[in-house]
């Protein structure tokens, strides 16, 4: 398949873009993808890349409310050494940061060498008002970029302005017309399910557990039936139906399923290009490292490292929470020269949040309880380095939790405006005033 | 590879010229197999052969009176019995010790009494949230065990109709309560539906409406009610919300029941979609009821579950349907929202038997599969696996996603969800897990011999050595016509077979059937 008939990559054109040709030509029969260019869209054919400055966003999840004080530690801070008697971090521990009052937790060296590197902006005290302590409730705001916890996820209305142009609260019955051209690999999450914050009304995210995950397990029954298998898919994309039938629909979509997962196989069957530390996130972020480096026309990533509900023996300098800190900074340490490896690092924006912060004080079972406010890590060569606020008074509190400073729907507002160059008031449903955390880019 | 052109079974092609349009009754003797298969796909989960041969055998009106009057269909299933007093409040001495941990000063005895209090909590919602699966679980069975399809199909509807989840409920006995009250009015008033719903603790507690005081009304209920209940979005004022809203103070539950709080009530008159009184909540109702729009906004809905998306975008489809609906909304009207009738004219019109209706529709998780089970008979295997595989094809049962229950139709396929959807099929065929492992050697094999035997009455021409006439009639039974574009791949598939035990042949025939889009249709 030749290059010249293929239309460029454009950035309003990339959910419009339709199957996905291109990457597939590699490794598929040729009559799948013979039979896909028949049926692709006669104009606004599929997007190749070739772009340089395509741009990518990584959304790091920290399921269960990450200890914030433990993590961006206040050392110098009398109150933070008495609210925490034995979980507290002394001041000859942690990894004190230059030009700053604030210390990263002892095993967070990762992240230090980030932040030395000047890779790493650190915003504290992050929240939203009124804020709820319930997991569940707590996480759908984040996602819903909505306190009250409604409507579509924050990125599916991203994806859905991109492709259809509405946003939040406006009515769109897009579907039948849009969903057969969009690219169904604008968005990939890691994980079992698709999160909220993903899903929008037209463009659903691919998501799943691992790459093996992501094919049909009838040829594990019988390694013969993969070949019939891909043949019917071919046969059905070549056939004349009806293209506004729901069969010509599911034609498309089986196609489009069969050729994601090969390009994503593929794509994360390639070796390691840098050494990756233990644990489930550095997993997930070669993944996604991986595919990056594949060229997969996908916008945004989404990958999560749960367990930081820590409510009994967190620990201190050492124990579960130190463990969950070292996992998650020396993963984005791997991430981050992996993507320079591969000479990505200025393409890939990675932000990371958690669905509220801990109590100030511990609680008698060495370990800590919900609560509000907390930092927020960016990473990349684009974001402003440093710390770049104070940290919310430890004495100053709402009923023993931080009171916010920083509302997180201004930084989503940054990354909406100043990185994926889009307007955030149709997608944030409000205006927020973009926190300064990246460079003019 | 085009395939030959055949008139009934091929994949559609352009529409044809005319699509009836009216509720008028078919002719009983146009039906055969495919309209008999039609009908119980679409008031139910599909049926066997022998099932689909028994419904042809009993004409067209029998067998949609055998559906619709279902509660003539004697079922003695014993329910099993599940906890009221998980998420109960709290007893007096809790309260007491509660109050007492409060009460002390600060320190490490204090954190530790409310430490004590928290772990009671947590052990209580911990339990509440397994008991929630016990009630999906059981739910699920129902649907794949009752003789009575469209008891549970109808209770499916409404379930996506008035939609409360779990997830803000918390409550797991309000949510089965919720379900047994649709269960209990799913044909028979739409009136009864709505005077229940407002009444419905799960309801009430989703939408906040225990929240709702007499001098500061919370409008999430009387907002839902019309906008996604009853009315739809359009044919009321938000003037209509607030007055509404107060209408409905004071309706409230204790314990696990509905109850009328006259403090909390706002008794001054209201006016609301052009009336005034000093209105409650099931005058409220009354008044929607009364409006043509409610008709025609059920009528909408039954239209959608059962025949075919609104507006589907296909100009002569939807044509047809507006007025198809326009009649089933009069129907409704005149006969006060008895739903029987409307379900029963429905079922036997030549609309709802349209060529170009059928097969036509996007099977949601639950229809793929409890459909799969009914009709092929694969064992269940694993409840909690067949559960957990819903969630991700998008329809996690008593969780749905918002009050504006699940969208269906082309919402339920991207990408992932389409290898979900095939993997479930692997699955209940095979026992096969995505994940690579191998089944158990104590797993059920999935038998072909019956469905073989059953399809062998309805086509006699069937036998071992003709392989095309036994494709066509596992084709035309399981996804409804014989040429699909994939036909020819399946014959070379079956000529492959020869000599193969013949039961893994058709295990893996149905593995390669159950792939192809059209598997995801009814």
């Amino acid at each position: 398949m030749s290059h010249d008939i293929l239309n460029a990559f454009t950035r309003r054109e990339f959910v419009r873009s339709g199957l996905v040709l291109a990457s597939a030509s590699v490794m598929l029969p040729s009559f799948i993808t013979r039979s896909a260019l028949a049926m692709a869209p006669k104009n606004g054919l599929t997007s190749i890349a070739g772009v340089p400055d395509e741009r990518v966003l990584v959304v790091i999840q920290l399921s269960g409310g990450n200890d914030g004080l433990n993590t961006v530690i206040p050392y110098m801070d009398g109150a933070y050494a008495k609210a925490r008697p034995s979980i507290g971090l002394k001041a000859d521990k942690v990894l004190k940061l230059s030009k700053s009052d604030v210390a990263f937790h002892a095993s967070m060296s990762g992240a230090a060498d980030l932040y030395n590197d000047g890779m790493l902006s650190v915003i504290q005290g992050v929240g939203y008002p009124n804020p709820n302590r319930s997991h569940f409730k707590s996480m759908d705001i984040w996602h819903t970029a909505d306190t009250t916890a409604s409507g579509d996820g924050w990125l599916g209305r991203y994806f859905d302005s991109e492709c259809c142009g509405f946003g939040k609260g406006e009515s769109g019955t897009a579907e039948r017309t849009i969903k057969k051209d969009a690219n169904p690999q604008v968005g990939i999450a890691i994980g079992r399910e698709a999160p909220l914050a993903m899903k929008g009304r037209v463009i659903i995210p691919i998501s799943f557990e691992s790459a093996d995950l992501f094919r049909w397990t009838g040829r594990d029954v019988n390694e013969k039936l993969g070949d019939p298998y891909a043949r019917i898919a071919a046969a059905e994309a070549g056939a004349s139906i009806d293209p506004d039938s729901n069969a010509g629909f599911l034609t498309r979509t089986a196609l489009d399923a069969q050729v994601s997962s090969a390009t994503i196989r593929k794509a994360v069957a390639t070796k390691a290009r840098v050494n990756y530390p233990d644990g489930e996130l550095s997993r997930q972020l070669q993944m996604v490292a991986s595919m990056i480096a594949a060229g997969l026309k996908t916008r945004v990533y989404y990958v999560s490292l749960g367990g930081f509900d820590t409510h009994s023996g967190q620990g201190n300098e050492n124990g579960r929470h130190a463990n969950l800190l070292r996992f998650f900074s020396g993963a984005l340490r791997a991430f981050y020269a992996d993507l320079k490896a591969q000479g990505n690092d200025e393409r890939v924006l990675t932000m990371s949040f958690s669905e509220f912060g801990r109590r100030v004080g511990q609680n008698a079972s060495g370990g800590t309880d919900h609560g509000t406010a907390a930092p927020m890590f960016l990473a990349g060569p684009m974001v402003k380095p440093g710390v770049l606020n104070p940290h919310p008074s430890l004495t100053d509190l709402d009923q023993g939790d931080l009171k916010y400073t920083v509302d997180f729907r201004t930084v989503y507002a940054s990354v909406l405006e100043k990185w994926l160059k889009t307007d955030s008031k149709a997608i944030l449903d409000g205006v927020y005033k973009p926190a300064d955390v990246l460079k003019t880019v | 590879m085009q395939p030959t052109i055949s008139t009934r079974n091929d994949a559609p092609a352009a529409l044809p010229n005319r699509i009836s349009d009216t509720l008028a009754t078919l002719n009983p003797k146009s039906f055969g197999f495919e309209e008999a298969r039609h009908l119980l796909w679409r008031a139910g989960f599909g049926g066997t052969a022998s099932q689909v041969n028994t419904l042809v055998g009993w004409g067209m009106n029998k067998s949609v009176d055998y559906l619709v009057d279902y509660e003539k269909v004697v079922w003695d299933k014993r329910d099993p019995q599940f906890r009221s007093d998980i998420m109960g409040p709290p007893t007096a001495e809790q309260r007491k010790e509660a109050e007492a941990a409060r009460r002390m000063a600060n320190g490490v005895d204090k954190e530790t009494a409310l430490a004590k209090i928290r772990v009671m909590r947590q052990n209580a919602e911990q339990d509440d949230r397994a008991q929630m699966r016990e009630v999906q679980h059981w739910w699920l069975t129902r649907m794949i065990e009752s003789p009575r399809p469209l008891e549970e199909k109808l209770t499916l509807l409404w379930h996506g109709h008035f939609a409360t989840s779990y997830r803000t409920v918390e409550d797991s006995f309000h949510m089965l309560k919720q379900n047994q009250f649709l269960r209990k009015n799913a044909a028979g008033n739409f009136g009864d539906l709505l005077f229940g719903i407002i009444r419905d603790p799960a309801m009430i507690a989703y939408l906040d409406n225990n929240d709702s005081r007499k001098n500061r009304p919370n409008e999430n209920l009387a907002r839902e009610l019309m906008e996604l209940f009853s009315l739809g979005v359009g044919n009321y004022s938000e003037k209509d919300i607030k007055e509404g809203a107060r209408a409905l103070t004071g309706f409230t539950f204790r314990d696990d029941s509905f109850a009328f709080e006259r403090n909390n009530h706002d008794p001054n008159p209201k006016s609301i979609l052009g009336r005034s009184g000093p209105m409650d909540g099931d005058d409220f109702v009354k008044l929607i009821l009364e409006k043509r729009e409610c008709a025609q906004f059920v009528a909408t809905k039954l239209y959608r579950f059962f025949v075919n998306d609104f507006p589907c975008g296909r100009k002569p489809l939807d044509d047809a349907a507006k007025r198809v609906i326009g009649e089933m909304a009069s129907q409704l009207m005149g006969g006060r929202y008895e739903l029987r009738p409307v379900l029963k004219r429905l079922f036997t019109s030549q609309h709802f038997y349209e060529m170009s209706l059928r097969n036509e529709q996007i099977k949601s998780p639950t229809q793929l599969v409890v459909g799969a089970v009914r009709t092929l008979n694969t064992p269940v295997r694993d409840l909690s696996r067949v559960c957990d595989a819903m969630g991700r094809m998008g329809q996690d049962i008593f969780f749905p996603p918002s009050v504006k229950g699940w969208d269906g139709g082309r919402a339920w396929i991207n990408t992932a969800t389409m290898f979900v959807r095939q993997n479930i099929m692997v699955f209940l065929l095979t026992g096969k897990r995505p994940e690579g492992k191998d089944p158990l050697a104590n797993e059920d094999r999935f038998d072909t011999s019956a469905m073989l035997a059953q399809l062998r009455d309805a086509y006699p021409d069937m036998s071992d050595n003709n392989p095309s006439a036994t494709l066509d009639a596992i084709l035309r039974f399981t996804i409804g016509r014989t040429q699909p574009a994939g036909r020819a791949e399946l014959d070379r598939f079956m000529a492959s077979q020869r000599g193969k035990d013949p039961a893994t042949s058709i295990t893996e025939l149905l593995l390669l059937i159950t792939a192809m889009p059209e598997y995801q249709l009814c």
